[in-house]
């Protein structure tokens, strides 16, 4: 294990009733650099972000970060550990019943023992960060799902975490927001040392801006390493996904069963042999 | 042994299985969110904000239905009892009646049917907007910050409520009673002053009302808290959480009624 | 709405909490507020204690004196033992009044009457009345009557 990694993912299974989420991978995520981590839609993306926080724990081998393993940590260790962390959901899951201020100030008043106007300073410097000081005072209802992120990223922020990990953070976002969000990823990422991980299906985005990057669908890690190498991945899998080819080695056509007997359309040979 | 036979057996396994699985995660809930009192400077506040979302917001329609019930009472009694002419019984009776049945089921079922479902709505939705998953990544247990100040305000609340519940009923009782009815008014403390015992009566009426908050809420946030974060899945536990507290209800005030006042 | 209204509302709701505990226990139940007041006791036999049961009243000339405080079966005469608690402030009740078991109303619950005596001693703790009264069994009356045994 190298000073250089933060989170190791060694032969992870997890199930999910009688699917299987993730078939043995094993992955490496460094320190200090963005790390992006592409899949198509239901393979397991944000369940890999649960896992590293350990909120589900996998059904065997181990989820590594800083050298704990986090499904064996007790509770208290766990929650220790993931103040470390700070995670940016897809729907920004801000407290509804709290202004934004108060939604930066949240994880500072509960894990801090600052004074009020020291906790003050600390979310503006946060919410300047994100651009977002004038909007101190609004509820998050009355925020624009752009706007939501980046109060849900400077809440990630807020107490100086070592690693933040990003779920879909350009999902359902306008050109302008997702330039934004773009822009906050990297700068986060170059003036604060900050380990990201970034879980996306948007390929352009994500490639832009990651230092590595890694594919993963069916369970399996289908390819990694930085984006030229994977653009220059052999595999055709890869290929399709990185290019948005509907039909390929993942098939267009969900598993059916054969369509001429679905439509009750019998082939005239087979009907002269039956009769 | 026919197939629709082994599979109803089946069915039944399952859903005994399932049922002692939910009971067991709904134990093991409660006790992740009542040991570890947070500081009281942290704790006191988010109480103080439930039990006025629970109690206090639910003080309008226990008043209201209070009122109305000791008027039913009141105008029920009387004619029943003018048969034996011993309408002045009515205080008596209108008093027993809310004290050790009335007050703390009714209040009860209001209760589920106000503040419950509220709590399993709001906590189903905190669930499927993912406010639960990311305060549990920010290093804050749920249990702890949105359960446990929702379960003792529900615990507080509900004898409150059932308080004020017997008290507007039985001056309910009073208006249709003896302004309307014309009992006396002397008869009508009088009568009620020497039947109902503090002890037996209030004190255990109390203890009902604050069983019955306990489990109401219990069920309320358990619900919210597994239900499935989809709209469907909300509705459903909404629907669950007033289900399972009325008849919780129901059957808890039987058992308990039976051990209070029953003669073994 | 501001945390100290909220608190300000929350305080009000519990007072009226508390208020309304104060009315039961005082309004409705007839609680009073010192703390039981001084009693001294005294028994009475009864060959038939009928539906009496502790904590019923005991009463001279309509007028609550005291309660009962429990009624067992003496094991050697086989009689009712009512043991009753007077309060303090009636402590000239003559020592040969009578203890008389009675039904308030046609329906109403039992309790007992003490009908004065003439003695100049009055009843002190441990007492016992000389003369009682045992319930009145409607039926037995009843039956009598129909079998024209006539009262005993």
């Amino acid at each position: 294990m190298s000073d250089r990694s933060c989170i190791i993912l060694d032969d992870v299974v997890f199930t999910r009733g009688h699917r299987r989420i993730f078939d043995g991978v094993s992955l490496t995520i460094p320190r200090g650099r963005i790390t992006a981590i592409m899949g198509p839609s239901g393979s397991g993306k944000t369940t890999l972000l649960r896992l590293v926080g350990g909120q589900l724990k996998p059904d065997s081998g181990r989820v590594l970060v800083d050298g704990e393993d986090v499904s064996r940590l007790r509770r208290k260790d766990l929650y220790q550990l993931r103040e470390r962390m700070g995670m940016l959901f897809q729907s920004g899951a801000l407290f509804t019943d709290l202004s934004v201020f108060e939604n930066v100030a949240f994880p500072l008043r509960v894990h801090t023992p600052l004074p009020d106007d020291m906790i003050r300073d600390i979310v503006l410097m946060k919410l300047e960060a994100v651009g977002l000081r004038g909007a101190r005072d609004l509820m998050p209802a009355e925020l624009s799902g752009g706007m939501t992120r980046r109060v849900a990223l400077a809440r990630a922020i807020a107490l100086d975490p070592e690693l933040i990990m990003y779920d879909e953070p350009f999902a359902g976002q306008d050109p302008i927001a997702m330039g934004v969000v773009v822009k906050l990823i990297r700068e986060l990422n170059t003036t604060m040392g900050l380990t990201s991980v970034l879980v996306s299906h948007d390929v352009p985005e994500s490639l832009s801006i990651a230092h590595y990057a890694c594919i993963i669908a069916d369970g399996k890690l289908i390819g990694e390493g930085t984006p030229e190498q994977l653009k220059a991945h052999p595999s055709p899998r890869v290929q399709q996904f990185l290019n948005g080819q509907p039909d390929g080695p993942v098939p267009f056509h969900y598993p059916a069963p054969d369509a001429a007997a679905d439509w009750g359309c019998v082939v005239p040979g087979e009907e002269d042999s039956r009769a | 042994m026919p197939d629709y036979l082994t599979n109803r057996i089946a069915r039944l396994g399952r859903g005994t299985m399932e049922a002692v699985a939910s009971l067991g995660r709904s134990a093991g809930f409660l006790w992740g969110s009542l040991v570890g009192v947070p500081r009281p400077s942290v704790g006191l506040p988010l109480m103080v904000r439930q039990i006025y979302n629970i109690g206090v917001l639910s003080l309008a329609i226990v008043v209201v239905s209070g009122l109305f019930i000791g008027m039913v009472l009141a105008l029920q009694g009387y004619y029943i009892l003018s048969d034996f002419g011993s309408e002045s019984a009515i205080g008596q009776m209108i008093a027993l009646t809310l004290l050790r049945e009335l007050g703390p089921v009714v209040t009860a079922l209001l209760f589920a049917g106000r503040a419950g479902s509220a709590l399993t709505a709001e906590i189903g939705l905190m669930k499927a907007t993912e406010q639960l998953s990311s305060m549990e990544m920010m290093g804050v247990d749920p249990l702890r910050r949105v359960i446990a100040p929702r379960l003792w305000a529900g615990f507080i609340s509900m004898p409150v409520l059932a308080l004020i519940f017997s008290v507007v009923g039985i001056w309910g009782g009073m208006l249709v009673g003896v302004q309307w009815l014309g009992v006396f008014e002397g008869s009508y403390w009088g009568n009620m002053q020497s039947s109902v015992t503090f002890f037996d009566d209030v004190v255990n009426g109390l203890i009902k009302s604050l069983v019955f908050g306990f489990v109401c809420t219990w069920i309320a946030v358990y619900q919210g808290y597994d239900c499935v974060p989809t709209s469907a899945g909300i509705s459903s536990a909404t629907t669950r959480t007033v289900v399972f507290s009325s008849l919780a209800v129901l059957g808890l005030d039987f058992v308990l009624t039976a051990v209070m006042f029953g003669s073994f | 709405m501001a945390q100290r209204t909220t608190d300000i509302i929350v305080g009000l709701f519990i007072l009226a909490g508390g208020a309304a505990l104060l009315v039961l226990a005082l309004q409705v139940s007839g609680l009073t507020l010192k703390p039981g007041g001084e009693t001294y006791s005294v028994q009475a036999y009864f060959n038939d204690a009928g539906g009496l049961s502790s904590r019923a009243r005991v009463s001279m000339a309509g007028v609550t004196v005291g309660r009962i405080r429990e009624v067992t079966l003496d094991q050697e005469t086989f009689q009712a033992r009512v043991v009753i608690d007077i309060e303090a402030d009636y402590d000239s009740i003559p020592a040969d009044s009578s203890a008389i078991i009675r039904t308030s109303g046609l329906l109403g619950e039992q309790y007992i009457d003490i009908s004065p005596g003439a003695d100049m001693e009055s009843l002190a703790d441990g007492d016992t009345f000389y003369e009682t009264q045992s319930a009145l069994n409607i039926e037995r009356m009843i039956s009598n009557f129909a079998t024209g045994q006539g009262g005993d």
